[in-house]
């Protein structure tokens, strides 16, 4: 156990806050700016919106990310909406209501320094995302519509349709586009970084890899900053594009960042379940459908493998109503997904067998059809239903959906201060990439505030408050920092192209670590299953740096030798989730501790023991993280427990 | 189900290519077709050879990464489908499939199936935004849109990028990318005071990088997975007029 961390955000009336904070910070001539470089890894919402910022600035910037444009970044894939404090249906809602509300919504594991700028910023984020021409929903007066999302009480989010985080990606995507024809930001598409470069403590610029030729490069710059996005792939599967990796963050996170909360991930309730051992990812269907779905599955095992039609009425089990007649079907995210899954672990799954189980729930809208009529339905949900069908061949109009949890997102990341701030001196991280605002579980609208609250809003001030306080200076390509840099990352590529007894694909081992964090690390942890998880991971490592077999060059398009990087920075990153999840004796959030829950099966936080971050530092050896805690002191909100019932 | 596969196989942009021919076997109707080459591709690596390369990252059909095209068609035979959204169950067994690259002078090979699209990316740079400072915006509901023009110019935005658009036209003409942005932001009242320069900056770096003409074929509106229709095309014909007669 080490120092406690101090996150140094101001003191006194937290409205005043920022405020006061960003009167306090520092600033760079606009004269100067041009002298300065900075690096920003990334080009989703965080990563676009801070490039495209800082480039209008004035600084230099060089932007990267692995895709073949800016524009396919993850956060296009954002469905629901964002939100925003603005008030505008007059229903109540408030700065300080969207802070509370998201606060309490994370379990009370967030800073409220952080988690109240975030609510504060959010306005500007509409405002500015309206000039930029993102077509958000309208009311026929030609203002802005807005709706109830997530099971908050007033109706917050704005959105375009569903597809709310395209509209906002190319938002910030033009204003990137913008820059770069104005020669303020360089953009280096499919180009990845592997390499944090570190000089006298301070972060100093990373190695990258072209994608294209393989030619490996550095760039050097007054500061860097990871908009990288989050680890939901360590899982294997999940509704994550399939090239989200953590690589950026590891890599810096082997330099000394700290890596907060790991075991902080997100379970979406409604995807379509897994059909078979060759699937590459989960995919999403709104919440929403939980409005006039009813879930169930049958009472007996025997049942399984009938048609819906065929299991009677007597015979099926509505287990969310039955469980919590007041919320029924509605219940929290986590709620759902645990009591789906909790029933397929009985063995009253539906579905397909895959690997000797079924994994799937009923989502029956048969009794909505009758009440509503089925065009009422197909109004609401038509192209959810659509979406459906094409991916499982099934009509939800005739049969009942079915659906499973996936991993969604990682409310944990890279520890940063209030400055958005890494533990290394001059690397920012922002995004999904960092842990801040969302504690233990992510209110739904969420992730495209925070990412475009920290890339327009926040880490513009700090990273020119980091700068006015060094002199811009630039690196010969020959420091040595550089070339070791380099030469690290030449060398752990050879030792991916020629394992000494090469068999298998790199998938092979990413499933495997992949099922061991989703039978023990995901939304119900038992520690006798975490300390198994533990032993079972450091040896398929050791199993990947021996077997793992890339075929093709490192020096030409080769998309193997990209994964099995990614894998290999999956494979540590697995073992600090469980380390962490075995650490966190107490159920908060999106995750119930099988030894830390009520008699009625709730979750039992101990906030006593365990209101803290926990923020590990790299030891030199996975397997001997060091623990430092950032103690979180709730001065304006009150720790409540939450019931469902 | 058994499918025999011809797929185009080039080292790199400098090089010749040519169709390979792959036999699949138990490909299960429930698969995604790039799961099927994921399949593919793990086979070919436990054999020691070289996987196929192709593009793809959200594999939910809205990043627009995926290109390939299918029988003569980009992203396949499936109406308003990308390829990472087209099921195997559209095949029938012993089925022989034909897989290419966009075939577009403006994006050449990289490796296999996958191509560089910069291009479009180099139209956008010329023009294709509003230019707004940061924190230099209004309140949002002091620009009302009106409901009707919103959704017409959230239709245009839908916009994936992914090329198939220019992959289907006999000109190989980015028209419809163009003429999406061109009308997204030509529709709203933010986009008016840049309308002119837009259209005129966008076509020009259009040529520039290669790209044919409209001619009137049609043939990308079937293509576009996100049904984005050529009237959009004559509207931006009308704004390039426009600009030469109008100031604003």
């Amino acid at each position: 156990m080490n120092s406690e961390l101090n996150a140094g955000d101001p003191t006194g009336p937290l409205e005043n806050r920022w405020t006061k904070h960003r009167f306090d910070m520092a600033l760079v001539n606009p004269a100067n700016r041009k002298k300065y470089q900075i690096i920003v890894v990334g080009t989703g919402l965080a990563g676009g919106s801070a490039a495209a910022t800082l480039g209008e600035m004035g600084y230099q910037v060089k932007s990267f990310c692995f895709q073949d444009s800016p524009r396919r970044a993850h956060s296009i894939a954002a469905q629901g909406g964002i939100n925003a404090a603005k008030n505008y249906q007059n229903d109540g809602d408030s700065v300080w209501r969207l802070f509370y509300d998201t606060i309490k919504g994370g379990d009370f594991r967030s800073r409220e320094s952080n988690t109240y700028r975030l609510a504060e910023i959010s306005v500007n984020i509409i405002d500015q995302a309206v000039a930029q021409g993102v077509p958000f929903a309208r009311e026929y007066s030609g203002l802005l519509a807005n709706r109830s999302f997530g099971g908050a009480q007033v109706s917050r989010t704005f959105y375009a349709r569903g597809q709310t985080g395209q509209q906002l990606l190319l938002g910030a995507y033009q204003a990137l586009n913008r820059q770069i024809a104005a020669g303020t930001v360089t953009m280096f598409p499919r180009t990845e970084m592997l390499e944090l470069i570190m000089i006298d403590g301070r972060a100093r610029g990373i190695v990258t890899r072209n994608l294209v030729d393989g030619n490996i490069e550095s760039h050097t710059a007054d500061c860097v900053v990871l908009c990288t996005g989050g680890y939901g792939n360590a899982y294997y599967l999940s509704t994550n594009a399939k090239g989200c990796n953590t690589s950026a963050a590891w890599r810096a996170h082997r330099h000394g960042a700290y890596f907060a909360n790991p075991c902080f991930t997100q379970i979406h309730p409604t995807c379509i379940p897994q059909s078979g051992t060759y699937q590459s990812k989960l995919t999403l269907m709104s919440e929403s459908l939980r409005n006039d779905g009813r879930v169930w599955a049958p009472n007996a095992s025997a049942d399984q493998a009938c048609n819906a039609a065929d299991i009677r009425e007597e015979e099926r089990d509505y287990f969310l109503e039955r469980r919590y007649p007041a919320f029924g079907n509605l219940v929290p995210r986590d709620i759902a997904s645990r009591a789906a899954k909790e029933v397929c672990d009985e063995g009253r799954g539906v579905g397909p067998e895959v690997n000797g189980k079924r994994l799937g729930v009923y989502l029956d809208f048969s009794e909505a059809i009758d009440r509503l009529g089925e065009s009422a339905i197909r109004e609401r949900y038509g192209n959810l239903f659509e979406m459906y069908e094409r991916i499982t061949g099934e009509s939800p109009y005739k049969t009942p959906m079915r659906i499973y949890p996936a991993i969604h997102y990682a409310m944990g990341g890279l520890w940063v201060d209030y400055n958005l701030m890494t533990s290394i001196d001059g690397l920012f991280a922002t995004g999904e990439c960092n842990f801040s605002d969302h504690g233990a579980n992510r209110l739904g609208a969420s992730a495209l505030m925070q990412g475009l609250a920290d890339g327009y809003f926040i880490v513009p001030y700090s990273v020119g408050n980091y700068l006015a306080r060094h002199e811009a200076q630039k690196i010969a390509d020959d420091h040595v920092a550089v070339t070791d840099a380099v030469e690290n990352v030449r060398n752990r590529i050879e030792q991916l192209l020629n394992a000494p007894d090469a068999k298998h694909p790199p998938e092979y081992f990413h499933r495997k670590v992949g099922q061991i964090l989703w039978d023990h690390c995901s939304m119900t942890r038992d520690p006798a299953d975490l300390r198994a998880a533990l032993k079972q991971i450091p040896p398929i490592r050791e199993q990947f740096w021996r077997e793992v077999k890339v075929t093709g060059s490192g020096e030409a398009f080769n998309q193997t030798l990209e994964r099995a990087g990614r894998i290999a920075d999956f494979l540590e990153l697995a073992e600090l989730m469980c380390l962490d999840a075995l650490d966190r004796d107490e159920s908060c959030g999106s995750h119930a501790r099988t030894d830390h829950v009520t008699e009625e099966g709730e979750a039992k936080r101990d906030d006593e023991n365990y209101s803290y971050v926990a923020a590990w530092e790299f030891s030199g050896d996975a397997s001997t993280p060091t623990l430092h805690k950032e103690q979180l002191r709730f001065e304006f909100v009150h720790p409540s427990v939450r019931s469902y019932k | 189900m058994n499918l025999i596969l011809n797929i185009w196989r080039q080292p790199n942009c400098d090089s010749e290519g040519e169709f390979e021919v792959f036999k699949v076997s138990d490909v299960s109707p429930d698969m995604s077709f790039l799961e099927m080459l994921d399949v593919l591709n793990e086979d070919l690596i436990s054999d020691d050879q070289e996987p196929v390369a192709f593009d793809y990252d959200c594999r939910e059909g809205i990043c627009g990464a995926c290109s390939l095209v299918i029988n003569g068609s980009p992203h396949g035979p499936q109406k308003a489908t990308t390829t990472c959204q087209l099921y195997m169950r559209e095949f029938s067994d012993g089925e022989e499939v034909w897989i290419e690259p966009w075939r577009v002078g403006a994006f050449p090979v990289v490796r296999d199936l996958v191509v560089d699209r910069s291009a479009y990316d180099r139209i956008l740079q010329a023009g294709g935004f509003v230019s707004v400072r940061t924190g230099a915006a209004p309140d949002g509901n002091t620009i009302p849109v009106s409901k009707d023009l919103a959704d017409r110019a959230f239709t245009s935005a839908t916009c994936i990028g992914c090329g198939a658009c220019a992959a289907a036209c006999p000109s190989a003409s980015a028209s419809l990318f163009v003429a999406a942005k061109i009308s997204h932001l030509g529709l709203l009242p933010q986009g008016q005071t840049e309308r002119n320069s837009r259209v005129r900056m966008m076509l020009a770096q259009m040529d520039n990088e290669g790209f044919g003409h409209c001619s009137n074929h049609a043939e990308c509106q079937s293509a576009c997975p996100k049904e984005i229709d050529i009237g959009r095309i004559a509207r931006m014909n009308r704004d390039l007029s426009r600009s030469f007669i109008r100031r604003t």
